[in-house]
């Protein structure tokens, strides 16, 4: 049997590093304008709302699971906190919490069908993405919410930084990247969810109630994905019925390549945030020379299929 | 109304079976199939297409496919509609070739099939189609900006939809051609790129990644004065780019479409200007030309422009244009 120890093989770690330096080295020799701290801060703008979203299906992928509302699930969230606040007149704190408090409703639902119906997330997630987008639709009646009060785009305004315009959104990701990380490492309740992606039986067996720290995992994923509708209101300016619709397969493409296991169990989180910028990085350098976007989506499909060779490569060899 | 025998029931379901069954021998069966059931164009299309059938007393069926580009969500929705006796089939093409074996076989049951909004390739497939003219909606677009920029040397970035797709070459091309510069026919789906043009990206008519295609434009030229963008959606995102750069008084947007949400925009000088298209009317003809195939027999057959007009808040010498308040008027979503 596999110990808690040897779930992180370094390999897993360093794959979407090097293809990060590759990318960027690339870039940096065919375009003059790639390497300044203003185009990275402006990366990490860019996927701010899908590094976000990742967060949560790490969590999720990490207990051998997948989430493919995820994207969705986010939009509807960013149409209840800005109609609320437009339509209702809710003050702005008020309106975002409910935006929140509705993705984690969703996240909830996908918990307790996994967990208590004993459902595949597979299929769960599959269903709870077209009703997270129908009742999106529905409730925006397809239209965008553009009266939005300043306190929900906040988070898009910019400080400068030593010669760069770094978003307030931005800095938040990167704290909640730093403090799952280190939820995930050190805390017991962090190492449960890593445990039920393992093994999820000899952890029931251990006396750690898997289903709960399941059910739990769902939930937290969903306050996330809530935190991302916020991001995405605040990037774009506007509550956004289209938003999300290639997040959801975005979100598992990160944490793919940030080197995350999807047979469960092992990962660093913090190797989403990389996966996420690794796509950011290509799309942003590919329109630097004038290349069309066809082939980030090329470049993207090759090394998910390298992360997931290397993942079971590694695996093979660890046993 | 409560019913408290079965007997009753019974009558009443008879009643409304015959009513039913006399309407629908009348009225003439006509099929819209949009390609999504929420873009707000194609619910202002259905809106239009019901009207007309109310007047002019035909059944319309309605249905689309799930998401953009869903061909086989299409095809299963032109077979219900044919099975359920539709004479005349209105489509918006989501893929424009793949749909044409599904049109062959309809035509062959004696259905008439009119395109609306996209062409199919080759725009022969069908027995007519109602559009706008895309490549006429750029160079209106191209010859404001030219007028409007004074002989200032422009720097055009433009965010396209996504590559291969016919309206977003015409658009584009038409923009180029308009403005002046070199540039393709409207036939060719290639994009022209002449040395002006410093930055194309691909917005794909959406939102957030029109802000995205944006901001990294601007990283590769920050001297961009003159932005193209493939419709409002992709137009409010470059906006929002502009803004968080502090280039949004500095540069020039036109785009294409003319959704209330776009006029609003140009209203308030985000967009300068917009070529407005009339999805309602499409819908309309298309209508129409169902009922008179059911009454007499005559199918409508080549290209028929449903228009565009220029809508821009402030009109520049030699172009001609409309202010906003006569685009709010005739803008589709939500005035």
């Amino acid at each position: 049997m596999t110990t808690l120890k040897d779930r992180l093989p370094p390999i897993g770690q360093l794959g979407p590093f090097i293809a990060l330096v590759i990318a960027c080295a690339i870039f940096g020799l065919t375009t003059d304008r790639f390497f300044s701290a203003g185009n990275f801060s402006l990366i990490l703008q860019q996927v701010m709302v899908v590094g976000v979203i990742a967060i949560g299906q790490t969590l999720i992928i990490l207990t051998a699971g997948i989430d493919l509302s995820c994207g969705m699930i986010m939009a509807l969230g960013s149409i209840v906190m800005t109609k609320f606040a437009a339509d209702l007149g809710l003050p702005a704190p008020l309106a975002i919490l409910c935006g929140i408090g509705v993705t984690a409703l969703f996240g909830l639902a996908n918990g307790l069908l996994v967990t208590r119906v004993k459902l595949p997330p597979f299929i769960v997630t599959l269903g709870m993405f077209n009703i997270a987008f129908a009742i999106t639709q529905l409730y925006s009646e397809a239209q965008t919410v553009t009266d939005v009060p300043p306190m929900m785009t906040w988070l898009g305004n910019t400080f400068r930084l030593g010669g760069a315009s770094v978003a307030y959104g931005t800095v938040l990701m990167i704290l909640l990247y730093l403090g799952m990380w280190f939820w995930l490492r050190e805390t017991a309740a962090g190492r449960h969810v890593y445990a039920v992606g393992n093994n999820p039986e000899a952890t029931r067996l251990v006396g750690i109630p898997t289903e709960r720290v399941l059910l739990g995992v769902y939930v937290l994923a969903g306050v996330f994905y809530g935190i991302a509708s916020l991001l995405s209101v605040a990037r774009t300016g506007v509550g956004d019925p289209n938003a999300g619709q290639t997040e959801n397969l975005d979100a598992i493409t990160a944490v793919v390549l940030g080197g995350t296991s999807l047979f469960g169990g092992r990962g660093v989180i913090l190797g989403s945030l990389i996966g996420a910028v690794v796509v950011g990085v290509l799309r942003n350098g590919l329109t630097l020379m004038g290349v069309s976007s066809v082939y980030q989506v090329l470049i993207t499909g090759i090394l998910v299929i390298l992360a997931v060779t290397v993942d079971q490569l590694s695996r093979k060899g660890g046993r | 109304m409560k019913l408290k025998t079965p007997l009753a029931l019974t009558a009443f379901a008879a009643l409304i079976g015959a009513a039913g069954l006399a309407a629908a021998a009348d009225a003439p069966v006509i099929g819209l199939i949009t390609k999504t059931e929420t873009n707000p164009f194609f619910v202002k299309m259905k809106e239009g297409a019901a009207a007309a059938a109310k007047a002019k007393g035909a059944k319309l069926l309605s249905g689309a496919g799930k998401a953009d580009g869903d061909n086989a969500g299409q095809v299963t929705a032109m077979e219900n509609m044919i099975a359920a006796g539709a004479k005349t089939i209105l489509i918006t093409p989501s893929d424009s070739k793949a749909i044409i074996p599904a049109i062959k076989k309809a035509q062959e049951k004696g259905v008439m099939v009119i395109a609306l909004d996209s062409p199919t390739d080759p725009a022969d497939a069908t027995d007519a189609l109602f559009a706008t003219d895309n490549y006429k909606a750029g160079v209106l677009i191209g010859q404001y900006a030219k007028a409007a920029m004074g002989g200032k040397p422009a720097k055009i970035a433009t965010l396209d939809l996504f590559p291969g797709h016919p309206v977003g070459a015409q658009r584009h091309n038409g923009f180029l051609q308009g403005f002046g510069l070199q540039s393709f026919e409207a036939k060719n789906n290639e994009l022209a790129a002449p040395a002006e043009v410093v930055c194309m990206a691909d917005s794909f008519g959406d939102r957030a990644k029109g802000q995205t295609a944006m901001e990294n434009c601007l990283q590769k030229n920050p001297e961009i004065n003159l932005v193209y963008t493939i419709n409002e959606p992709a137009a409010a995102g470059a906006f929002n780019a502009l803004q968080k750069a502090g280039k949004d008084k500095a540069v020039m947007i036109v785009s294409v479409d003319g959704g209330c949400d776009g006029v609003k925009d140009v209203a308030s000088g985000k967009i300068a200007a917009t070529s407005q298209q009339y999805p309602l009317k499409m819908a309309s003809m298309g209508v129409d030309a169902g009922v008179e195939y059911a009454k007499s027999g005559k199918k409508v057959s080549g290209y028929t422009d449903t228009g565009v007009t220029l809508i821009a808040a402030k009109a520049v010498a030699g172009v001609a244009s409309k202010d906003t308040k006569v685009g709010t008027e005739l803008c589709w979503g939500k005035k």
